[in-house]
């Protein structure tokens, strides 16, 4: 089974990096990066069979980071959606010079 | 080491809190630096400028027409405030400060008593620590305390005490106090491990740190341009000397593989006697040394450096920083003995200086300047000793000029000081308080100051039994014996015999020697003598100064008096019984006897009767130039300062110093300034270096930045696209090597 | 470690059931054009993914899944989404143009290839692991949770108080970053 939940985990990871790169609503690109974590976690979890409970130890770790992760996002993303009236993220464009 | 393997007989002395010697002041310098911080940030105003005149106390070589400008200001700033409040913490300073040196020179005197009740060949080494193992060669940080660091540790900070003392009374009213005091403990503190240094490196660090230390004091009123211009022509042309310094050291190393003076003498012996690496190796320390203690051509710093407080005049450019290079010379005693030729050129250009400087001293008007030109010429005197081989001499005149020259500024201090509170106090502020024409018969209101230095003055002149006669005889007897046989006058330089080179080094001694009798008693009869020339209103004012200036006066007044007793020649002991004989000789023998004997050729002395014709000679001579200058000067016939006419032809070249500042200006100063201004900077610097550096390259920046920056579109989505890329890339390279 | 032995079947099974609910949840997702509907499908595929993880072995990581992922995450986000009134399908393109699908999409063939590839040498621990390390045993008898505790609060205990920093941090930092601005 170990195979499968790598090529899994492969396939979920891409298809979180394409939404990243396809969609533009700043929300579903946070939930795509999301995914992308997700699919870490698998791996991990797959390979901890292999190498050991460490891997496991480390999702708990991954959890915790993305759910820190998605406080402070979501806060930046309604900030900017004060700001803008927006979340599209042609929009935010104030790094442009 | 080799030796220290066997426990050192001092090891177990006071000697092993050596480090304490220099670390004392260093512990004074912080928290006097850091009072003087305190002050800056909540005491009243920080410019010093504003504080300028206030600090009326001890204004050292100020330009004083710059005052006038000042004048009405002053006036209204005293009408409401006549005595400017001290520094906030000048107790604890005036405590520290000296308390520092006090301390210093106590633990000197136990460790100078330890070394008397031991019998010691090798000097004794304190290493602190590794300070460069680079492959074979090893530098430690360590001092090394022998005969010769002795005496000179007890110079420094004996001196350094008295005139510490007496600061605290001649700055007593300076806002900058505190900095005083620490600028004074940290050169104290560099002078230390100048002396202490048990290696070049270490000495190096001491000499460039009191070369720092008198910067920072020469320009000790830095609001004035002059004085700061007077700091600064210190520090670089003391700069060329350390160049000489430095080559010296690379030539050192290159050859000995070493910079350790014990292993330096050891190994001195491998050095083929009179070769070139030698002579070079004295010849670029002796330039350093030219530098360090203003022998010619490098002496024009120190006439300026009286720009700085009178004490500091009396401490650095007097008694110790300056005669660092003799010092050295004599440290390097090992080195000289085996190159003649470098010895002859130390000695000549000594002779050189001494009656080069004495006769700038016959005609200048402030009275600093008389002595710092009188520094000139004895610094001469010291490098004549050393030159020819009498190490001793040499450094003997190096101790007994501390004291008497110490004295003499002091002494001149305490005139300035007398004046100054005169001119303060009736708001005169357009007299100039250091020019010998505006004072004239002090000797009624300054008694004490007036006996004590005319002990100084007949010390300096030579008449027995004051110090500088015996050192300086001895100095002159030696040229004349070595002249007469000695391994220097078998050499040649510049095309004559090191005989006749030696009996000319003897003559010019002989001439400075009766031209100082006389620019000294000059300076006396002009100060203390005739009529007094003050104007009318101030002279009410004029008065001895305080106890705690006056106290250390006396006491170098009694070291000037029996400093010679350090080391009597035997000629006269045998013919006077004044006690023991050449005392400094024994006890210097282990740092310098073997040099000596080197250069002597085994021909101590010459014939007694010789001998005794010499010192009389010398006895004539001294008396001459007094008899000269009592005869031929009047001070009833002085005008003031404001009232004299210029000078004309001799005397003119004489009072300008024999326009050697004015030749530097014009054959060096001008033309690197010409080089720079139209080959460096229009040439290199604008052609060169900003076309093609600066501007050429910010060209290239800005090219590459600007193919960057089409990349930075702002836009999230294009970072993102080009991250996922390079994460492709890279696992791409990742995987490839499987 | 229930039944794994006894069930393998089942085990299998599921594992390739929820495996598959998992990867066309993902699609599903990705193309969805209201936030509303990728959230819930996200939801999805995070349950599926919970399930997988009992399926292999993991339960303990299989509950923190639904605790965490579905339970708090994505309800945070679908709160964030109706704060926002952000439910119906975007104004704007979303989606990005079909060049930039087709570009897309060989960007992650690209990628989803590299990924296989270093997953080959993942299975074979000779080139991970330093030469002469044992495998430790993840399959005891207690179950899952003390292998997994162990190192959490042994090797990892300064990390694990570490996160306990950071989401406190997270928590002032989300508050001051989404409250409104009196002045």
């Amino acid at each position: 089974m170990l195979v499968e939940s790598l090529t899994l985990s492969a396939a979920l990871f891409t298809i979180g990096v394409i939404g990243v790169l396809t969609r533009r609503n700043a929300i579903i690109v946070f939930m795509c990066v999301e995914l992308m974590l997700n699919a870490v976690n698998l791996s991990f979890v797959a390979l901890s069979k292999l190498y050991g409970a460490t891997g496991q130890v480390f999702v708990i770790f991954v959890m915790t980071v993305a759910a820190a992760e998605a406080a402070v996002g979501l806060a930046i993303i309604i900030a900017i959606f004060r700001h803008k009236k927006s979340v599209n993220l042609q929009d935010i464009n104030l790094l442009r010079g | 080491m080799l030796l220290q393997e066997t426990v050192h007989p001092l090891a177990e002395t006071a000697a092993r809190f050596v480090w304490w010697l220099p670390t004392l002041p260093l512990i004074g310098f912080v928290i006097n630096g850091l009072l003087s911080l305190q002050a800056a940030t909540k005491l009243g105003p920080a410019d010093p400028s504003a504080d300028a005149d206030h600090a009326h106390a001890g204004h050292g070589a100020h330009a004083h027409d710059a005052h006038d400008a000042h004048a009405h200001d002053a006036h209204a700033h005293d009408a409401h405030d006549a005595h400017p409040p001290r520094h906030r913490y000048a107790a604890i300073t005036s405590i520290i400060g000296p308390g520092v040196l006090i301390a210093s020179f106590v633990l000197a005197l136990a460790m100078f008593f330890a070394m008397r009740g031991v019998e010691a060949d090798a000097p004794f080494v304190s290493r602190l620590f590794s300070w460069m193992p680079v492959g074979d060669f090893k530098l430690d940080a360590a001092l090394q305390l022998d005969a010769l660091s002795m005496v000179m540790v007890l110079v420094i900070t004996g001196i350094g005490s008295l005139i510490h003392v007496f600061s605290v009374g001649y700055m007593q009213d300076d806002p900058g106090y505190p900095r005083y005091f620490a600028y004074l403990n940290l050169f104290v503190f560099f002078m230390l491990l100048l002396v202490l240094g048990a290696n070049y490196v270490v000495t190096f660090v001491g000499w460039e740190g009191v070369g720092l230390c008198s910067y920072l004091l020469i320009g000790f009123w830095f609001s004035e341009q002059a004085n700061a211009d007077a700091g600064k022509k210190a520090f670089v042309v003391n700069r060329i000397g350390d160049f000489g310094f430095m080559v010296a050291m690379f030539l050192l190393f290159a050859h000995l593989g070493t910079l350790d003076y014990t292993a330096i003498a050891a190994n001195a012996g491998t050095l083929e006697p009179g070769g070139a690496v030698v002579t070079a190796i004295c010849l670029f320390l002796f330039i350093g040394c030219t530098g360090k203690s203003a022998q010619i051509p490098l002496f024009t710093w120190l006439p300026d450096a009286m720009a700085g407080p009178t004490p500091v005049s009396a401490l650095i450019h007097a008694a110790t920083m300056v005669t660092a290079g003799v010092f050295l010379i004599a440290r390097s005693s090992v080195l000289f003995s085996l190159a003649p030729v470098a010895s002859l050129t130390v000695a000549l250009v000594g002779g050189l200086t001494a009656i080069f400087a004495a006769s700038i001293g016959l005609k200048q008007w402030d009275i600093k300047k008389v002595l710092a030109y009188s520094t000139v010429s004895q610094l001469g005197y010291m490098f004549i000793g050393v030159g020819v081989g009498a190490y001793t001499a040499g450094v003997f005149h190096l101790v007994t000029h501390a004291f008497f020259k110490a004295l003499l500024f002091l002494g001149s201090g305490s005139v300035i000081f007398a004046m100054h509170r005169a001119y303060h106090a009736t708001h005169n502020h357009g007299d100039d308080a250091q020019d010998m024409r505006n004072m004239g018969g002090l000797k009624a209101m300054m008694p004490v100051t007036w006996t004590l230095l005319w002990i100084a003055t007949l010390a300096i002149a030579g008449v027995p039994p004051f110090s500088g006669f015996f050192s300086k005889d001895e100095i002159l007897s030696a040229a004349y014996s070595r002249a007469h046989e000695s391994t220097l006058a078998d050499a040649s330089l510049l095309g004559m015999s090191g005989s006749t080179v030696l009996y000319l080094v003897w003559i010019l001694g002989l001439a400075s020697a009766l031209i100082t009798a006389i620019y000294m008693t000059r300076m006396m009869l002009y100060t203390f003598h005739g009529p007094n020339r003050t104007d009318e209103k101030s002279r009410p004012h004029l008065a001895e100064a305080p106890w705690v200036m006056t106290g250390p006066l006396v006491v170098l007044g009694v070291l000037s008096l029996f400093g010679g007793w350090l080391n009597l020649p035997e000629v006269i002991t045998h013919m006077v019984p004044l006690g023991p004989a050449e005392t400094l000789e024994h006890w210097l023998e282990p740092v310098v006897g073997e040099a000596t004997a080197r250069v002597s050729g085994g021909a101590a002395h010459v014939a007694v009767s010789t001998e005794q014709m010499l010192i009389a000679g010398a006895i004539v001579i001294a008396i001459a130039g007094i008899a000269i200058a009592k005869a031929r000067l009047k001070p009833e016939a002085l005008l003031t300062k404001d009232a004299s006419e210029p000078s004309r032809g001799f005397e003119r070249i004489l009072e300008r110093k024999w326009y050697v500042d004015e030749i530097y200006d014009a054959l060096v100063v001008r033309p690197i300034h010409a080089l720079s201004r139209s080959v460096l900077w229009k040439g290199v610097d604008v052609g060169l270096i900003d076309t093609l550096g600066a501007n050429g390259s910010a060209a290239v920046t800005r090219f590459a930045g600007w193919i960057g920056s089409q990349l930075q579109t702002g836009r999230v989505g294009t970072y993102a696209w080009l991250l996922v890329i390079g994460a492709v890339v890279v696992l791409r390279a990742f995987t490839a090597g499987n | 470690m229930i039944g794994q032995e006894v069930l393998p079947l089942f085990f299998t099974f599921h594992f390739y059931l929820f495996g598959l609910v998992a990867l066309v949840g993902a699609i599903i997702f990705v193309t969805r054009k209201s936030p509303v509907a990728a959230a819930m499908w996200l939801v999805v595929v995070m349950f599926a993914l919970a399930a997988l993880y009992v399926m292999i072995g993991a339960e303990f990581i299989g509950m923190m899944q639904v605790l965490v992922y579905a339970g708090a995450i994505m309800v945070v986000f679908l709160f964030v989404v109706m704060l926002l009134n952000l439910g119906h399908p975007s104004e704007l393109g979303d989606m990005r143009g079909r060049f930039g699908r087709i570009a897309a999409g060989f960007v992650g063939l690209g990628l989803v290839a590299q990924l296989l590839a270093l997953s080959r040498n993942a299975l074979t621990p000779e080139l991970v692991l330093p030469v002469g390390a044992a495998l430790p045993a993840v399959d005891q008898p207690g179950g899952i949770i003390g292998p997994v505790a162990a190192p959490l609060f042994n090797e990892y205990l300064l990390a694990f108080e570490l996160t306990s920093v950071l989401l406190l941090v997270a928590i002032v930092g989300a508050v001051v970053l989404a409250k409104k601005r009196s002045a």
